[in-house]
């Protein structure tokens, strides 16, 4: 396949200009803030939920403590903005290469953990993550690390996403995607035919937390303030809750789930005392009557005219 | 000296609690798999009862104990037949999701009708204390109650599943879920029954707490929820006497690191152990290794 193929030149005329698009929107003034402000959630949930996808939706491994390498992230560009005065792009950088760094570390004991016990462990690592940032007096402790420069734009927010989307998809459907999805169905024939189970393993959990902290970053660095509880428990559960709602092992699945579940949330807050019950339910009902999610492991494709139906053989 | 007594003493209390709904952990992953988030907010649902039932109604602690045991035990058979049983033959991830959602459910349902405040409980038990073997260590006559009130129901469980019908039925569900329907046992009236019997002990935990702490709030239920989770991994989940085991060790060991000066890190200890035992002997100090099979 040609890097400038015809596909390929479409694709980048369509990410051009809706970038375009939306930023000529935004200069005359037709989104407004609010509207930016929740494009940025979304943008900040799309980002940990292709991280988490990975690692659930094509690996297999359950992780309830994705919030936590957020969380990482968060702090780092935090610390490397706020404190130490350095541009948003060592920011980013860092909140990235931290998350990674932390994601390695609970990763290589964690994922010889199975199921349950797994989602467990790194549960317990989330909680640790966020008990050790409540008692760091360096970065506010309870109160909050403040005042962290407002960098993220719309660029910022475009290119991040595009290129999360951009990696999980070339990941996806590579050689190591291909690893990936094979420890998923079955683990040990997987290793039998001669796949580095733990290897794969770390390098997803990896790639889930670097995509994490960056979007960690692009959270500290527009809201101003950030504060260990913002990371809990919830935090992963609804990361968790995208995944999960859009369809596990679907790229395009966790887009439209970070899409659909924040405008419910919008919608959610005009009912405030009743907010968390109705999301509840929600919740529940989405788990009984539809389990695979919106789009099922399927992929939403522009091109499918070559007659080829299942998108993980389009690669001739 | 005096420390480590007293320390002791509160942490037997803790630890009792945490066994309690440690055991209702255990027995639920035990015969359905499923990590039964909401069972923390059972307990919180049964210090709210014995709330209402011993400050509105004025009864006194033992009828409250045993009314919250049953209304609780008739939520968790309720939960069970309207959230779980649909997802019996679902993925483990949507189980475990619906099952987050029912904990929530429960929280903030629960701050609707009884609103965000904390509440405080009734003074029902006589307030006495006892010095113990002439030390400046005391010994709270609540303590006692909370030991007696465990020891009591840890035995009568242990009658239950060990020597009734029901309970056989329970362990051969655990042991083998065709096999045990094959053989003509009714599957959902055994879950049913499991269900009860745990939401009836995270009933009475949630009262022992309600009158040993004084005070309780609608999200209560999460932390210890966890923690007892915790205590029955540690101790090997679906194994009854590991979640005793469990509970009481993670409730002394939390009020020796408190003890310590390390309050504030109590929680990360907790997870800590989890994470240490789980690498170590992942089916739990007690459990039975499983081999894995093709």
């Amino acid at each position: 396949m040609k890097i400038l193929g015809k596909k390929n030149i479409i694709t980048l005329i369509i990410i051009l200009s809706v970038y375009l698009v939306v930023g000529l929107l935004m200069n005359i003034g037709i989104i407004d803030s609010y509207i930016q402000l929740n494009m940025v959630l979304i943008g900040v949930n799309i980002i940990l939920a292709i991280g988490l996808n990975l690692i659930t939706g094509f690996t297999g491994q359950f992780s309830l403590g994705h919030a936590a390498f957020m969380s990482i992230g968060a702090y780092a560009s935090g610390i490397a903005t706020a404190k130490l005065g350095q541009p948003f792009i060592v920011g980013i950088i860092a909140a990235a290469l931290c998350a990674a760094a932390a994601g390695i570390l609970i990763g290589i004991p964690t994922l010889r953990l199975k199921g349950d016990y797994l989602a467990i462990a790194t549960l317990g690592f989330a909680e640790i993550v966020k008990i050790i940032g409540l008692n760091n007096s360096y970065i506010g402790g309870a109160i909050g690390l403040n005042d962290i420069p407002q960098y993220t734009n719309w660029t910022w927010l475009y290119i991040s996403v595009v290129g999360t989307i951009m990696l999980a998809y070339n990941f996806v459907n590579s050689y190591h995607g291909r690893a990936c999805i094979s420890i998923r169905e079955d683990e040990i024939a997987a290793e039998a035919m001669g796949v580095n189970t733990t290897y794969y393993k770390i390098l997803v959990f990896t790639i889930g937390a670097f995509l994490a902290g960056i979007a960690g970053a692009l959270y500290a660095n527009y809201f101003f303030f950030i504060k260990p509880d913002t990371f809990g428990f919830m935090k992963s559960v609804d990361i968790l809750v995208i995944v999960v709602f859009g369809g596990m092992g679907s790229i395009t699945g966790s887009i439209v789930g970070a899409v659909v579940l924040s405008i419910i949330t919008i919608f959610l807050q005009g009912v405030p005392e009743l907010r968390m019950v109705i999301y509840a339910v929600v919740l529940f009902l989405i788990m009984v009557y539809r389990p695979q999610g919106i789009m099922g492991d399927k992929e939403f494709k522009l091109f499918n005219k070559e007659g080829v139906l299942d998108g993980n053989v389009s690669s001739k | 000296m005096e420390q480590i007594i007293q320390q002791m003493v509160n942490g037997v209390s803790l630890g009792s609690i945490y066994a309690l709904i440690a055991l209702g952990y255990t027995m639920v992953y035990g015969i359905i798999k499923l990590i039964n988030f909401a069972h923390g907010d059972i307990y919180m649902v049964g210090a709210y009862i014995g709330f209402f039932l011993t400050t509105y109604l004025s009864i006194g602690f033992f009828p409250a104990l045993i009314l919250s045991m049953i209304i609780c035990s008739l939520l968790g058979v309720i939960i069970e037949k309207v959230a779980y049983k649909p997802m019996r033959n679902s993925t483990r991830i949507a189980a475990l999701i619906t099952a987050i959602s029912v904990s929530l459910f429960l929280q903030y349902g629960m701050m609707y009708f009884v609103g965000p405040e904390t509440r405080t409980y009734p003074n029902i038990l006589p307030n006495s204390q006892i010095k113990l073997f002439g030390t400046e260590a005391v010994i709270d006559i609540k303590n006692i109650y909370i030991l007696v009130v465990t020891i009591v129901l840890m035995v009568l469980l242990q009658y239950v599943i060990y020597r009734t019908k029901t309970g056989k039925a329970m362990r051969a569900v655990a042991l083998d879920r065709d096999a045990s329907e094959l053989m003509g046992i009714d599957m959902n009236k055994t879950i049913s029954y499991t269900f009860a019997i745990g939401s009836a002990l995270a009933g009475a935990a949630g009262v022992l707490v309600g009158t040993y702490y004084n005070t309780i709030n609608p999200l209560m239920g999460a932390v210890p929820g966890l923690k007892a989770f915790i205590a029955a991994v540690i101790g090997g989940i679906g194994y009854i006497p590991g979640a005793v085991f469990g509970g009481f060790f993670l409730g002394i060991t939390e009020t020796t690191v408190s003890a310590f000066g390390g309050s504030l890190y109590k929680d990360a200890v907790a997870f800590a152990i989890l994470i240490v035992v789980l690498l170590v002997r992942p089916n739990g100090i007690f459990g039975s290794n499983t081999k894995e099979k093709v």
